[in-house]
C-alpha cells in the first residue's frame, strides 16, 4: 500500500468524525480486551510463558544467521525451495516468476501481512493474474478496495450492513431477492463463492506465523481453514515470511503458540495450527506439487543489533492494537501504514524511514498498556520514545514543538526562574478555572477544542518537594 | 552477490565480531538436537483419567461434540448414528488407514464409503488422529495415503476417531510421538493440529461456525 502517515493528523480527525467507523470500533474494545483477559486468567503460567517466549526469541535473534541457514537446508532436504528477498520489489518479482513458471491464471491467498507490506496483489493483477483473498475479513476488504485496518481482524472497521451491501454489489450472479440479514447467511454466501475459487486456483499463497529451523516447516494458524484450502488444493504453494519468523524447534514454537491465540483473540488455541514441510510426497494423494518460501528482509537485518532489535520478537498477535486508546479512537487506517497501532508505530519507521512514518511514534499517550499486554514483552513505549528522539535529532519535528522545547530548556537551566514562572503560571491557571476546569486556553486550543483542560489543584510539584524537606537540585 | 549473501552478511555484521565464534555454532547444534522442553502448564501434566476428561471438556468448549465407545468395532454404528442425528446423508470419505478400513462397516448396510482424498462435494469425512493434546483439546492428523489432508477441510462434517491411549497432556509429548512415528527431524508434508470446527469472527466480532472448513467436528474416543 502507498504510505500516507504524513497525513496522520488530518486522517485521525476524519476517523473521529466517521460514525460508521466509530460504531465498528466499539467492537474492538468490547470483544478483544475482555476475551484476552479471560484466557489469560485461565492459564496461571501465562506470565511465566511470556518470559520463556522472550528468551526463545532473544536466543534466536542472537543466532539468526545460523538458524536461517539450517532452516534453508531442511527446506531443501524436504524438496522445497527457499528464495531470499532483500526488499519488496525482489519479493514481488520472485512470486511473479513462480506463478509464470507454473502457468498460473488464478491465485488464492491466505491472510498475510507480508503480502500487504510488499503490495503483492496490485502487482500480480497488473501482470494479468486473478488474485482472490480467502480469509473472510480479507475477502470483504478486497471487495471494498481497502487495506486491512487491523493485523488479525482486517475488516474490523466494517459493519454488517456494509458487508451485505458489498456482497449484493459483487455477487450479482446470485438472486437479488435473497435474504442476507443474518451474519450466518453472509458467511454461507462467502463460503460458497470462495469454494469455487479454491478449487480453480493454480497457486496458493500463505503467510507464516513461524518457520522451524529443526524441521524446515512453516506454520500458519487460522480459524476458518482458508489457509489450509489455499495451500492444499493448488499445484503450487508459496509461503511469504520475514526473516524473524524463524524459531529453533517444535518445542520453541509450542511455547509461543501458547501465547499467540490467547493474546490475539482470547482463544485457548486457534482452530487450525498447520505445519507444512516441502511439497507432497510421492505417495500422497493430495497437497501441492511445489513448495516455495520467500524469505523477506526489507529492513529487518538493519534492526538487528540496534535499540529496535526487540521489535523483531513481535508475533503479530494484535494485542497492542486491541488495548491502545489511540487505536480505539481512530482505528487502523488513519495510521497510513501497513502496520497500525503501537507495533506499527515502532515497526513502520524502521521499515519505511522516520521521515515518512515519524508521525506514528507520536500517536501515543504513553499509557503503557501495549507493553503490559505484549506476550513477547516488547518495550513499545520506550522504542516510540527513541523514534521521537531520532526525529528530533534529525530536525524533523514541527517548528512549534522545537521552539516550545527550546523555551522550556531555557527555564529548566535556570531553576530559580523556572520555579517563579511555574508558580505564576499555576496561579494564573487556577484563576482561569471554573469548577476545576478550563474550557478555553490561549495557545492551547488544540487541547481545549475537544476537551476541557483541568485547572491546577493545590500546590506545584516543586513546592511539595520542598515541603518534604528535600533539596531541590 | 546474491540477496542471500547480502542478507546473511548484514546479519553477521549486526551480530558483530562474535559472529564467527565456534561457540555460537555449538549452541545452535545443541538446541536443535536436544530440542529442550520449555515451561509446560500444570494442566498439560495430568494423570490419565483427568487428562482424558480435560481433553473432552476443552473440545466441547470449542463447540465440538465428543462421544466415547468401548472398542474400534463400535465405530461404524457410532458414525451412522451421528449422521442420522444430524440428518446428514449416510455417506463417508476416508483414507487408507487400516484401522478405519478394517472396522466392521458391513454392519451398517446403508452407509456408503469411499476411500481416497476428499472432493468439493463430500459431505462427511472420517479421519484417525495419531494423538491428542489435552491442554487445549487438540487433535494431531498427519497427511499421507492413510489420511489425505483434504478430508480435514473440504467436507461439511468431520469425524475424528482417537484412541484414549493416544491422548497426551501437552504439545511437547505430541512432538515426541511424531518423532517416534516419522523419525527425528522428519515431517510428513502436512501436520494438522485441529481444535474444533471451522469458525470466523470477521463480521462485527460475532463468532460463527463453519467458515471454510467443516461446520461440525465430532470426536469419537475409543477406550480400549
Amino acid at each position: 500500500m502507498k504510505m500516507h502517515s504524513a497525513d496522520f493528523s488530518a486522517d485521525a480527525r476524519a476517523a473521529l468524525a466517521d460514525r460508521q467507523l466509530q460504531r465498528a470500533l466499539g467492537n474492538v474494545q468490547r470483544g478483544f480486551v475482555e476475551k484476552r483477559r479471560k484466557a489469560r486468567d485461565k492459564l496461571p503460567e501465562f506470565d511465566a510463558l511470556r518470559d520463556s517466549a522472550k528468551a526463545i526469541k532473544d536466543h534466536t535473534l542472537a543466532h539468526l544467521d545460523l538458524y536461517l541457514e539450517t532452516y534453508e537446508t531442511r527446506v531443501k532436504e524436504s524438496g522445497g525451495h527457499v528464495h531470499w528477498a532483500a526488499d519488496e520489489a525482489e519479493a514481488r518479482d520472485i512470486v511473479l516468476d513462480i506463478c509464470r513458471n507454473a502457468g498460473a491464471q488464478t491465485v488464492t491467498k491466505g491472510k498475510s501481512m507480508i503480502s500487504e507490506e510488499i503490495a503483492l496483489n496490485p502487482f500480480l493483477e497488473t501482470n494479468g493474474l486473478t488474485v482472490v483473498e480467502t480469509d473472510l475479513g480479507e475477502y470483504i476488504i478486497q471487495l471494498r478496495g481497502e487495506h486491512p485496518s487491523h493485523i488479525i481482524a482486517p475488516a474490523v472497521h466494517v459493519n454488517r450492513d456494509e458487508v451485505e451491501a458489498d456482497f449484493r454489489r459483487h455477487h450479482d450472479f446470485l438472486p437479488a431477492s435473497r435474504n442476507l440479514e443474518a451474519p450466518e447467511s453472509l458467511l454461507s454466501e462467502a463460503r460458497g463463492v470462495l469454494r469455487e475459487k479454491f478449487l480453480a486456483a493454480d497457486v496458493g499463497i500463505t503467510g507464516a506465523n513461524f518457520l522451524i529451523a529443526e524441521t524446515g516447516s512453516s506454520i500458519i494458524v487460522t480459524n476458518e481453514g482458508n489457509g489450509d484450502l489455499t495451500q492444499l488444493l493448488p499445484r503450487v504453494h508459496i509461503v511469504l515470511a520475514s526473516l524473524e519468523k524463524v524459531v529453533p524447534t517444535l518445542e520453541d514454537a509450542s511455547q509461543i503458540l501458547r501465547l499467540l491465540a490467547r493474546s490475539a483473540s482470547g482463544q485457548e488455541f486457534s482452530v487450525y495450527t498447520t505445519l507444512s514441510t516441502g511439497p507432497r510426497r510421492p505417495e500422497d494423494p493430495d497437497g501441492p506439487a511445489e513448495y516455495h518460501v520467500v524469505l523477506l528482509d526489507n529492513g529487518r537485518s538493519k534492526m538487528l543489533g540496534t535499540e529496535f532489535q526487540d521489535m523483531l520478537r513481535c508475533i503479530r498477535c494484535g494485542a497492542c492494537l486491541n488495548h491502545c486508546p489511540v487505536y480505539h479512537a481512530i482505528g487502523g487506517h488513519a495510521y497510513g501504514s501497513v502496520y497500525p497501532g503501537p507495533m506499527g508505530a515502532v515497526l513502520s519507521p524502521a521499515l519505511a524511514g522516520v521521515d515518512k512514518a515519524g508521525a506514528l511514534p507520536n500517536a501515543s499517550t504513553f499509557c503503557g498498556r501495549c507493553e503490559e499486554v505484549c506476550p513477547m514483552r516488547i518495550p513499545l513505549p520506550k522504542m516510540m520514545r527513541q523514534w521521537r528522539e531520532r526525529e528530533f535529532a534529525q530536525n524533523m519535528s514541527p517548528p512549534t514543538q522545537r521552539y516550545g522545547i527550546r523555551l522550556w530548556a531555557f527555564f529548566a537551566r535556570r531553576p530559580a526562574l523556572y520555579r517563579l514562572m511555574a508558580g505564576a503560571a499555576a496561579s494564573l491557571l487556577r484563576m482561569m478555572g471554573r469548577n476545576g476546569r478550563i474550557a478555553s486556553l490561549p495557545l492551547g486550543g488544540g487541547w481545549t477544542a475537544t476537551r476541557d483542560f483541568p485547572a491546577p489543584q493545590g500546590r506545584t510539584f516543586q513546592e511539595m518537594w520542598r515541603a518534604r524537606g528535600k533539596k531541590v537540585a | 552477490m546474491t540477496s542471500r549473501d547480502t542478507i546473511l552478511g548484514a546479519l553477521r555484521r549486526a551480530i558483530g565480531p562474535a559472529a564467527n565464534d565456534a561457540a555460537r555454532r555449538k549452541a545452535v547444534q545443541t538446541r536443535l538436537s536436544e530440542h529442550p522442553r520449555g515451561l509446560i502448564p500444570a494442566r498439560g501434566q495430568l494423570p490419565a483419567d483427568e487428562r482424558i476428561a480435560l481433553f473432552r471438556k476443552m473440545l466441547e468448549d470449542v463447540s465440538a461434540s465428543v462421544e466415547t465407545v468401548k472398542a474400534e468395532s463400535e465405530i461404524p454404528a457410532a458414525v451412522a448414528g451421528w449422521l442420522r442425528r444430524r440428518n446428514a446423508p449416510q455417506s463417508l470419505v476416508h483414507g487408507a488407514d487400516p484401522h478405519i478400513r478394517d472396522m466392521p462397516w458391513q454392519d451398517e448396510a446403508e452407509l456408503k464409503r469411499r476411500e481416497g482424498k476428499a472432493a468439493g462435494d463430500d459431505v462427511t469425512g472420517l479421519s484417525r488422529a495419531v494423538c491428542g493434546v489435552a491442554e487445549t483439546g487438540t487433535l494431531m492428523l498427519l497427511s499421507g495415503p492413510d489420511n489425505p489432508s483434504t478430508i480435514n477441510f473440504l467436507p461439511e462434517n468431520h469425524i475424528i476417531v482417537i484412541s484414549a491411549a493416544d491422548i497426551e497432556g501437552d504439545y511437547e509429548s505430541a512432538w515426541d510421538r511424531l518423532r517416534a512415528i516419522k523419525g527425528d527431524g522428519i515431517m510428513p508434508r502436512t501436520v494438522n493440529l485441529v481444535t474444533g470446527p471451522s469458525r470466523s469472527a470477521d463480521i462485527e466480532q460475532t463468532l460463527l461456525l463453519g467458515a471454510h472448513g467443516p461446520r461440525a467436528l465430532h470426536v469419537i474416543i475409543v477406550e480400549d
